[in-house]
């Protein structure tokens, strides 16, 4: 098949594995495409896609605005900072008023879990959900899968850790729902406070013990501590963060064997990861960022191809 | 089903000879020419005279597959986005004479998508166009190839289909058949 079984990207939860495969297939063309000479294609030439972010992003944002232009897809950007929404207008007012400038496609970052689906049920319009709250990042998990596949090629088996503040991580969920259909085995890893109780009933192990993990794993997918989620205090100080959970190059060096390195970004340099790991040979962090323009490419092709 | 042979394993044998002689005889020493096949099924043919030339004049021409998926007109149009293939041009063709390679010209959409796929890796000198079959009445754009291997007179009813023994086929050949309606 060359469709997706949904209309709407919300989360990966919603996915079949035969979609993820089906968008990382696709990707392998587009990001030939955005190596070449000229990087754009005329596929979504009478498409529009209104890019809305309620919270603040730089990669995200950047990424799908370049995935848009490559496809020829005439965009417009929204910011909530300076926007009706602080006088007062709800979300499907702000939206409904885009779409009656005759938009295609809304692409949306939202800091409320669930606030893409509520969406989808109520515009017209193709959703693409850009990260909502602690909830989902679908793109995000699409474009680590598909760099873990360029690097170890089938995940099948492999052994994935995530690692760091897993309790409010969006990429963390996307993350354990995309790799576990792509037949990998996920564990997670991080001081028991930023640990959600029910991880293990999606079928993933909890270790707590940095060394350990990093012994057993084929990838360390490292997060970001989200210090402005955090309300109250989930740990003493960001030093003992930092040297109880923080990734250094001797400690890959002193590892068995060689493992990949990944971060979703943005890195806080010297906390999660130190700068001589984040810059080593073991880090494909750059070439996720590459990745995620022909990953988003591919969602936002396949996404409109459907007719109707 | 009815399916009336076109072109049996012998007829194109000598087509394919007689392509890279009329080749070699365009394109000299084949100094500034490319080869590029349209996926997914010129790739093949392109393969095959690729290996031919070759063996005739000891050249190996420059060649490479080229998908068009991205550049078609119907995007949009159809219930479900085509699936793409594989892009391998390892050159540009600034300035080069090109020559596209497919197996069947139908419509000639498939070709007008190529010729804008082409154009991201440079500005041809030149573009031909190659193909073992040429459906002549079923044209929609003014598309025609500079070298063909056959004429068929066909109807929108109808399909051409091309089978190589590198498929998995007993022999090359190429038939007629009427398209199955339910």
């Amino acid at each position: 098949m060359s469709q997706l079984s949904t209309r709407h990207l919300l989360g990966i939860k919603d996915l079949s594995e035969a979609d993820i495969r089906l968008v990382l297939e696709t990707a392998v063309n587009f990001k030939e495409i955005i190596n070449r000479p000229i990087k754009k294609v005329p596929s979504l030439r009478d498409i529009t896609i209104a890019n809305i972010f309620f919270e603040n992003s730089t990669r995200t944002r950047l990424s799908f605005e370049l995935a848009e232009k490559r496809l020829s897809a005439d965009v417009v950007n929204f910011s909530s900072s300076n926007s009706s929404v602080k006088k007062g207008e709800t979300l499907v007012d702000t939206v409904n008023n885009i779409l009656a400038m005759k938009v295609d496609m809304v692409v949306m970052r939202h800091a409320s879990p669930g606030a893409p689906h509520f969406l989808s049920k109520n515009v017209p319009a193709n959703v693409v959900n850009a990260g909502d709250g602690t909830h989902e990042h679908p793109t995000q998990a699409l474009l680590d899968a598909f760099s873990m596949q360029e690097k170890l090629g089938d995940l099948t088996g492999k052994k994935i850790a995530i690692i760091g503040d897993i309790l409010h991580s969006r990429v963390a969920l996307s993350n354990i729902f995309c790799l576990q259909k792509l037949g990998a085995e996920v564990r997670v890893c991080g001081p028991v406070t930023l640990i959600p109780k029910y991880i293990e009933s999606l079928g993933v192990k909890v270790e707590l013990d940095l060394h350990k993990i990093l012994d057993w794993c084929d990838v360390a997918n490292v997060l970001r501590i989200q210090l402005e989620r955090q309300q109250i205090k989930y740990f003493p100080s960001l030093r003992e963060y930092s040297l109880y959970y923080g990734i250094n190059k001797k400690m890959l060096d002193g590892l068995n064997k060689e493992i990949v390195v990944m971060h979703p970004g943005p890195i806080n340099r010297g906390v999660e990861l130190s700068s001589d790991a984040a810059d080593s040979a073991h880090s494909i962090i750059l070439d996720q960022v590459e990745n995620g323009v022909a990953v988003r490419m591919a969602v936002l092709y396949l996404l409109a191809g459907a007719k109707g | 089903m009815q399916k009336r042979l076109v072109l049996d394993q012998q007829q194109i044998d000598i087509i394919l000879k007689r392509f890279c002689y009329q080749l070699i005889e365009n394109h000299d020493d084949f100094e500034n020419t490319v080869f590029l096949g349209l996926q997914p099924r010129g790739t093949l043919l392109l393969d095959k005279i690729v290996a031919q030339v070759k063996e005739i004049s000891g050249i190996t021409v420059p060649s490479g597959y080229l998908d068009a998926t991205f550049h078609r007109d119907d995007f949009r149009r159809r219930d479900f986005p085509l699936k793409a293939n594989e892009t391998k041009i390892d050159f540009l063709v600034e300035g080069k004479k090109v020559v596209l390679i497919d197996d069947v010209l139908y419509k000639g959409r498939s070709v007008r998508a190529a010729m804008d796929a082409m154009i991201a890796f440079g500005r041809p000198q030149k573009v031909e166009l190659m193909v073992l079959v040429d459906r002549r009445l079923t044209r929609d754009y003014p598309i025609l190839p500079d070298y063909y291997g056959v004429k068929v007179n066909t109807l929108d009813s109808q399909y051409v289909v091309v089978e190589w023994v590198a498929q998995g086929n007993p022999a090359d050949a190429i038939w007629i058949t009427e398209k199955v309606t339910s």
